[in-house]
């Protein structure tokens, strides 16, 4: 039952990240690429029609640990307090940048709610890549001073850094120069992801030079994934251990090299919706492929007092988990079917549309 | 430590409130909105659609607000209270993540629809759109209320060794004998805010006359959901409720009606007076006897327990705040009962329009059905102290074990500032939308 729940919990995140992976990717792509106003009204047209039917997947995601895994809830979210605070600011500003920069028509207010959308997309991608690079490097569990834990064996506090910026620290901070690197990771793969998206629902002036940024950004992105692979062997020596034991789940990073690979051949690619298509491989590879090799474990502990978090000592009763299948199960074909339908309905280029008004 | 219970509550308190602004108008509103889409439907007046549409724009500026703000009060119950998730996630966690999937995608998922797909989908389906928006957004309060419910009056759990609630009925929590009527009354205060909102609005149009046909179409819209609203806010839903709280929570319900000493053959009902927590008595009383026992018990001479029957650490920890949230409630009710029977009875004679007093008056009540439902949400969140989980879980072992209070104020500064910012866009917004009317052919 827990793994089930951590399988469909796996399934919201990678849902949010392709799904407002594309409206952060977007903003990035706003931020340094958009320059006449043209392009920027599409762009922010297109990741404003969908971003709260969106952000619901993160709402869902948020919702589901809390009922599925209570205590991992409780020390991720209080042990990463400033981030996260710091990424709800983010959202705030992102969502009030995309909804209210058509209300006036002066360029000055434009201009804020332009810079307050894509300055939040990027540090809220770059946050979300800190967040899995925290995940998998581990924390300081308990925060074991001198062989006793301070708190109970769950619970921990990350400063926002470490004087040393380095994962390998007895204590080390949310930020430090490899989750920076998975920070990055996330950002070049939103960026994109969104120049995809872009690509795919605008007749922007800019679509065809994104092809050959998008070509760039592969290339970093190549050298971003073989060097985190090198330096998370030095980070956590057991990253490998499950791909080992249980080949079968070498399909992710497989799914990942697959979206990566393809990405090089991007102007070539006829269909846009196929460009599409490899970069959300790329994003549910890179989530899988993080999550699968920590499994069972949520949260590592990185000193030997405490024990890891894992989907079996945070979880909640069984008879919790099993009512919760059933409406789950419910919802989660509803939530499929909504968005289906959504995305039906306002398919084709957002410039073509015609909103009725 | 007890700074750090005062920032974590002060936090929550506060980003509740601007929160709960937003969804209160909203529900009310999609309820409003999905009648005048029905009237189009059925006259094919053009007026009614016109209507609707204009009403969705503002709803729709409520409804981005009340997402920004929304999503910080789920992440808060793991930031600032993480304790009180790790024991009741396996229960409370159930109903905010059903909260997330049935009702909160719903509405939005249907909204942009609603809002940009009318001339895709034709307007039986736009009708049907708009009611999947007012569906969901009255789940979300069904859910939502559910979770508080619990936290009100526990129900379908087993507590295990170390100290976690589990869930052992699931059946339960939506038969909490304290959700329907809390969830009823809620809603139709709902309706009251925004029916108060859109006769405003059309206060203003006639009084500055302009649009003054849409004016008067809001006016007569919002007086008669006014008053069957108001109407049912305070019988049966709010009389229920307070039922409730006698049965379920008799300190919370002695300080709410100020009852100090326990009378035995009947007890009075306060409508003025000070609490005064030196003395133990109220100041400046005035007060009619043996009504509260009826009301409570429809007995004339009925016993009701005063606070000297409870142990100190049993009352709720600020009796005064109790108290006059209770009452501001109850007696801001009563005036929106009687300014809508008046608004009703001049509008039946055909008067209403041309009553400048009444429309000033009706215009200038906007803030008070917001006043009312968030003392009243305030009522029954302080009755709750000092526990989290009624009787079983005291507020101060809720809070994060590792987030010291100075990082807790520092969060409280920042959502203070930028709410600050949000409320300030939310009324030049809202400002320009009804500046320019539903006749505006802009956007």
């Amino acid at each position: 039952m827990e793994i089930f729940w951590f399988i469909a919990i796996a399934i919201v995140l990678v849902m949010f990240f392709i799904l407002d992976g594309y409206d952060f990717g977007a903003g990035i792509i706003h931020l340094f690429f958009a320059k006449k106003e043209k392009d920027k009204e599409v762009i922010t047209k297109s990741a404003g029609l969908f971003w709260d039917s969106n952000e619901v997947w993160l709402v869902a995601a948020g919702g589901m640990l809390f009922m599925a895994f209570p205590t991992f809830y409780a020390s991720v979210f209080s042990g990463f307090y400033l981030p996260l605070i710091i990424v709800l600011w983010l959202i705030i500003f992102r969502a009030i940048g995309l909804e209210f920069r058509g209300q006036f028509k002066y360029r000055m207010w434009k201009d804020i709610w332009d810079k307050s959308f894509g300055v939040s997309s990027l540090l809220l991608a770059l946050f979300f890549g800190i967040a899995l690079g925290n995940i998998v490097r581990g924390v300081n569990l308990g925060i074991v001073k001198t062989g006793v834990s301070a708190h109970e064996p769950h619970y921990f506090f990350l400063p926002l850094w470490d004087s040393s910026f380095s994962p390998l620290s007895q204590n080390p901070g949310i930020i430090d120069w490899f989750t920076i690197i998975i920070g990055l990771i996330s950002v070049v793969t939103l960026a994109i992801h969104g120049a995809n998206w872009i690509i795919l629902k605008t007749n922007a002036s800019i679509n065809n030079k994104l092809k050959s940024v998008i070509f760039k950004l592969n290339i970093l992105l190549t050298l971003l994934t073989i060097f985190s692979i090198v330096v998370w062997q030095i980070v956590n020596p057991n990253s490998l251990d499950n791909f080992i034991n249980k080949p079968y789940l070498l399909v992710f990073p497989l799914i990942y090299f697959t979206g990566l690979l393809g990405t090089f051949f991007i102007r070539r690619i006829q269909k846009d919706s196929h460009a599409f298509l490899l970069s959300s491989l790329l994003i549910l590879g890179g989530i899988t492929s993080s999550l699968a090799s920590l499994f069972p474990v949520l949260l590592p502990s990185i000193n030997n007092v405490n024990p890891s978090l894992t989907i079996y000592n945070t979880t909640t009763s069984e008879y919790g988990l099993s009512v919760a299948l059933v409406w789950g199960i419910i919802g989660f074909i509803l939530l499929f079917g909504y968005m289906i339908i959504q995305k039906r309905l306002l398919k084709g280029k957002i410039d073509k549309m015609d909103y009725g008004h | 430590m007890e700074d750090m219970i005062f920032y974590d509550r002060l936090q929550f308190a506060f980003t509740i409130t601007f929160h709960y602004i937003f969804p209160q108008l909203t529900m009310g509103l999609s309820l409003i909105i999905v009648f005048l889409k029905w009237k189009y439907l059925r006259s094919n007046v053009e007026k009614y659609n016109n209507a609707a549409k204009f009403l969705m724009k503002i709803f729709a500026i409520n409804f981005t607000m009340g997402v920004v703000t929304g999503i910080p009060m789920e992440f808060q119950f793991g930031t600032n209270w993480a304790k009180f998730s790790e024991l009741t996630g396996g229960i409370i966690g159930q109903t905010l993540a059903m909260e997330g999937m049935f009702s909160f995608f719903l509405e939005s998922s249907f909204l942009a629809l609603f809002i940009f797909g009318e001339k895709l989908m034709g307007q039986k389906l736009h009708f049907i759109t708009g009611f999947l928006v007012f569906l969901g957004s009255w789940a979300s309060g069904w859910f939502i209320l559910a979770t508080n419910a619990w936290m009100q009056h526990p129900v379908g759990y087993e507590i295990l060794e170390n100290g976690k609630f589990v869930l052992n009925n699931f059946g339960a929590l939506f038969s909490n004998p304290w959700l329907l009527p809390a969830f009823l009354h809620n809603q139709m205060a709902s309706v009251v805010t925004s029916s108060f909102v859109v006769a405003a609005i059309g206060a203003f149009y006639v009084l500055r006359n302009k649009q003054v046909e849409y004016g008067k179409l809001f006016l007569k819209i919002g007086v008669i959901f006014g008053l069957v609203s108001s109407l049912l806010v305070a019988f049966p839903t709010g009389d229920w409720n307070a039922k409730n709280v006698a049965k379920y929570q008799p300190a919370a319900f002695a300080a709410m009606e100020g009852i100090f000493e326990t009378e035995h053959a009947g007890a009075e009902i306060v409508l003025i007076g000070q609490p005064n927590m030196v003395e133990k008595k109220l100041d400046n009383k005035i007060a009619v006897p043996n009504i509260l026992s009826f009301l409570t018990y429809q007995e004339w001479d009925k016993q009701i327990i005063g606070m000297d029957k409870f142990k100190e650490e049993e009352l709720p920890d600020n009796v005064p705040a109790l108290y006059y949230s209770y009452h501001i409630m109850v007696g801001l009710g009563t005036i929106f009962i009687g300014v809508m029977l008046l608004a009703f009875f001049f509008l039946w004679r055909r008067k209403l329009y041309n009553l400048k007093p009444l429309l000033w008056t009706i215009m200038f009540l906007v803030p008070f059905p917001y006043i009312a439902n968030i003392t009243g949400w305030y009522t029954v969140e302080l009755g709750r102290q000092p526990y989290l989980v009624y009787g079983l879980l005291k507020t101060s072992d809720g809070i994060s074990p590792t987030v010291s209070s100075g990082n807790t104020l520092f969060t409280l500064l920042g959502f203070v500032a930028l709410y600050m910012l949000l409320g300030l866009l939310f009324l030049v917004l809202v400002g320009k939308t009804i500046n320019e009317g539903p006749n505006s052919k802009t956007h």
